[in-house]
């Protein structure tokens, strides 16, 4: 266990610095396309929570992300920039508020029951910014200033400036994956995996299990809003399809295609989905069936799902045990 | 309200409502049965419709038969359709966590609507009501109401009768129910559970692309139609309970009710009330109104 | 060795932890747990035996709140419980353990433990602070698998242990939380001669300190280690007193022990 996590500090340490650095190198297509790398796994990363540490399988974690994106667009004036201190806070309020209604709803209904209710919440919110006044329907909001970050006269960044919001971005991904980590061992987050695992089980130890999963959900929404309100800030742009169930299937399949069960899966998974995305996309490499990619999207889903239902994580750990059994095997 | 108004939309929320019904029956006897979440299911819809549409002129010229042999064409190859999806693609969905199941159908969507989109293109079509239906009955002074409508919600209720009866009072129904609540004990007295299942399916599949067909004259042939229909079924669903057949068409009526009569009175937020009522539902019954065995 | 020369062993002096009182449970039509009265008291092992399908498994879900019963009331530590969820019965002092094994197989044996024993202090704020380095569930853990025999396994994998050492684990989880009445559903499950003994001298062991209401099939067991037997037949009580007047009574012969050999 210990060379575990010291082997994944490590691992963090490095892909943070690689990150990190990046900017340098990278094309302005190259920058834009790791942002929204690092937003999806910031994404990913809360649903992981959710589905992989205490077993809720929820289709329509996209309403959280939406909501954010929507509350930022909603809250900033045409004419100047909003503070970051009123609207980041408002964001994830707003989309934390929702989840504990759709939590305090769902959560009493089990398993098959539970997914179809997400989804046709999250289905509710997106009919909310589509058909009503309030998110000024399909064709969605611009973000005209992202938002100021000074105290009093102070500024202490400037989000448009050069890279700043790209390592803006890559900060909070660290402090995401950091706070999940320390959650999943803590006190809170085993009772989450063992309410996951036989939740009868620790009803029967004495855990009321509702409010456990009831703060999973809303935690998990939340961080989801965080990348909901990064990701408004990065297009300057939201729309309904933000809050779409293609997305909640986005991101049920980054965490799946990265290995459940795991936050390196999660950011892994959400990483590959964005080149696999830009891979099926591609013209020159799959001419006519570009425009298709949904349909090779969906061909990989099956194949992923019935090969590596591990996912890159369990192929991982799979080839890490050949590689020791080898080393072994040649020293015995 | 005008009374005559009034009995034109309680007509349509009752038509819209057995449509659901149809689909949602199918959604919920595989989901009770074989225990699988299909989210491809409103894809069947889609296919019917796409199917009634593209195949309705071969059906003229070749076979020189009108509708109702589209229909009986339509239903058909939704049952060889099933059959073989299930044989190859749900069969091995079974044992598998509901997460995987999700996802794997979730795709099955993507691979469908893009196949769609190959073969027949991703344009809006409609497709003619049949000369000897596209009368209207009078109703009242001055409004009438169109006769293919009447004819739909007849086609669902014939077919909800016969379901009720295949599932309540034949062998066949017996042992549909029976493998529902014991695969093995099931199994262990010699039924072929491999075949029952695929013949489940392939009648789920069959209630869907039928509802889509008969549909289609009424609400035109356009793609995201499957996934419109499969989320207000899930809605269905849960309202009525998973794999009660009685509590679907129930849930079905209320869901059709509350659409209709709620885009005539409050037209901005018409999308949203269905939610609203499966929010109040779900306070009062989390396992929806009726719970199946 | 049973000592049938005991005097009367329900004393005023013991005090009833547990006791069910009228309690019924239908299942629309069917009476599942018809009228069932019991009490278990300090320092004794109460038994309930029954054919298959004699309402057992229902009455103990009755007990534990698992499921509300149709009719009566349960009593816990003098309390009225009956409307009580099981995670405040637990809570209450209530432990129990399944007739399926309900470990959690991907823990390790200690984890096990220490995640039962958790539900005690919960402080689900607390993100901060490793579990594994927590003192209060830490230290109830390991004195549940000493008190199990199972200190030794601590750190191996749960689903590695054989049925036997499984079957302990879910006691020794059970203890975890320190309970004072134990709901035990069949611990003697699918054991071997061996592994029975240990369970059977675990049980011995435990009896001082707990009111223990114990299921069980294997009748040897069940007569060497009750002070009270109660037997079940279709959800009704045939019969409640000790072993001794229990084995002698023509209406259980008849309705139960004629069928089971007593090996």
């Amino acid at each position: 266990m210990r060379s575990s996590t010291s082997f994944s500090v490590l691992a963090g340490l490095v892909l943070l610095a690689a990150l990190a650095l990046f900017p340098l190198i990278g094309s302005r297509f190259g920058i834009d396309l790791v942002t929204k790398m690092m937003i999806l796994a910031i994404f990913a990363l809360s649903l992981e929570l959710l589905v992989g540490q205490t077993g809720l399988v929820s289709f329509g974690h996209a309403a959280f992300l939406g909501i954010a994106a929507y509350t930022v667009a909603l809250m900033t004036p045409e004419s100047e920039p909003a503070s970051i201190w009123v609207v980041l806070p408002a964001a994830l309020l707003f989309s934390g508020g929702y989840a504990f209604f759709v939590g305090a709803l769902s959560l009493r209904t089990r398993g098959i029951y539970f997914i179809m209710v997400t989804l046709a919440f999250a289905q509710m919110a997106y009919y909310v910014f589509h058909d009503t006044a309030l998110g000024r329907g399909s064709d969605g909001i611009y973000l005209y200033f992202r938002p100021d970050v000074s105290i009093g006269d102070w500024r202490l960044i400037d989000l448009d400036a050069g890279n700043t919001f790209y390592w803006f971005v890559l900060a909070s991904l660290a402090f995401v994956f950091v706070l999940l980590s320390l959650i999943v061992r803590s006190r809170f987050g085993r009772a989450l995996a063992g309410i996951r695992v036989n939740e009868q089980r620790m009803r029967a130890a004495g855990f009321a299990t509702y409010p456990y999963k009831l703060a999973a959900f809303v935690v998990a929404a939340m961080l989801a809003g965080l990348a909901g309100f990064l990701s408004a800030l990065k297009d300057g742009f939201v729309n309904p399809e933000l809050l779409s169930w293609h997305e909640s299937g986005a991101v049920l399949i980054m965490i799946i295609l990265g290995g459940i069960g795991s936050l390196w899966g999660a950011l892994l998974g959400a990483f590959a989905f964005v080149l696999l995305q830009e891979f099926f996309q591609s013209d020159p490499i799959f001419g006519e069936f570009a425009r298709h990619w949904q349909l090779t999207l969906g061909l990989s889903i099956i194949a992923c799902v019935a090969l590596m239902p591990q996912g890159l994580i369990g192929l991982g750990r799979q080839l890490g045990r050949r590689v020791s059994l080898r080393r072994r095997l040649r020293h015995a | 309200m005008d009374p005559v108004v009034f009995l034109v939309q309680c007509l349509n929320a009752i038509q819209y409502g057995l449509l659901l019904f149809l689909v949602a029956s199918g959604l919920t006897l595989i989901f009770g049965i074989m225990g699988v979440i299909n989210l491809a299911h409103g894809s069947f819809y889609m296919i019917g419709a796409y199917m009634a549409f593209a195949l309705g002129p071969w059906v003229e010229q070749v076979l020189g038969g009108g509708f109702l042999v589209t229909l009986v064409v339509v239903v058909l190859l939704a049952v060889l359709l099933g059959y073989v999806l299930e044989w190859v693609f749900f069969s091995y969905l079974y044992e598998r966590e509901h997460l995987q199941q999700v996802l794997m159908t979730y795709a099955l969507i993507l691979v469908f609507e893009e196949l769609r989109s190959l073969l027949v293109g991703d344009d809006v079509h409609g497709v003619p009501v049949p000369a000897w239906l596209s009368g209207t009955i009078p109703l009242g002074e001055l409004m009438t109401y169109p006769v293919y409508r009447l004819l739909v919600s007849g086609v669902c209720v014939l077919v909800a009768l016969g379901l009720f009866w295949v599932i309540t009072r034949t062998r066949l129904g017996m042992t549909i129910r029976a493998g529902a609540s014991n695969r093995e004990m099931v199994q262990a007295m010699g039924v072929d559970i491999q075949f029952l299942y695929r013949v489940v399916f392939a009648a789920g599949v069959a209630l869907a692309a039928l509802a889509g067909a008969i549909a289609a004259p009424v609400s035109s042939v356009y793609p995201g139609m499957g996934n419109q229909v499969l989320i207000i079924c899930f809605v269905v669903v849960v309202i009525g309970g998973i794999g009660s057949i009685r509590g679907a068409l129930l849930a079905a009526m209320l869901v059709g009710f509350v659409e209709t009569f709620g885009t005539v009175f409050f037209p901005q937020a018409a999308g949203l009330l269905v939610y609203v009522l499966m929010a109040a539902i779900l306070l009062w019954r989390p396992e929806g109104l009726f719970r199946s065995a | 060795m049973p000592d049938f020369a005991r005097p009367n062993a329900v004393s005023p002096r013991d005090e009833v932890l547990l006791r069910a009182d009228n309690v019924s449970r239908s299942f629309g039509g069917l009476k599942a747990v018809d009228r069932v009265s019991l009490a278990v008291r300090r320092g004794t092992v109460h038994a309930v035996i029954g054919t298959n399908g004699a309402g057992k498994s229902t009455l103990i879900n009755v007990l534990c709140g698992e499921i509300p019963a149709s009719e009566g009331s349960v009593e816990l530590l003098g309390r009225d419980v009956s409307r009580w969820s099981q995670p405040r019965r637990a809570q209450a002092g209530l432990g129990r353990s399944y007739q399926r094994n309900t470990i959690y197989a991907q823990f390790t044996v200690f984890e096990n433990c220490r995640l039962s024993a958790q539900a005690r202090l919960q402080r689900p704020w607390d993100w901060l602070s490793s579990a594994a380095r927590c003192d209060f569930s830490g230290t109830a853990a390991r004195r549940a698998l000493e008190k199990a025999g199972l200190a030794a396994q601590a750190d191996r994998e749960a689903g590695a242990l054989s049925h036997g050492q499984k079957r302990q684990l879910e006691i020794a989880m059970c203890l975890a939380t320190a309970p004072r009445v134990l709901v035990l559903d069949e611990p003697l499950a699918g054991m071997g001669a061996e592994e029975s003994e240990r369970m059977l001298s675990l049980l011995e062991g435990l009896k001082s300190e707990h009111a223990i209401l114990l299921v069980e099939h294997d009748m040897d067991a069940v007569f060497r280690v009750s002070d009270e037997i109660t037997v079940m037949v279709n959800g009704r009580v045939i019969a409640t007193g000790e072993p001794e007047a229990i084995r002698s009574n023509p209406e259980v012969q008849e309705a139960y022990l004629g069928d089971e050999a007593v090996h």
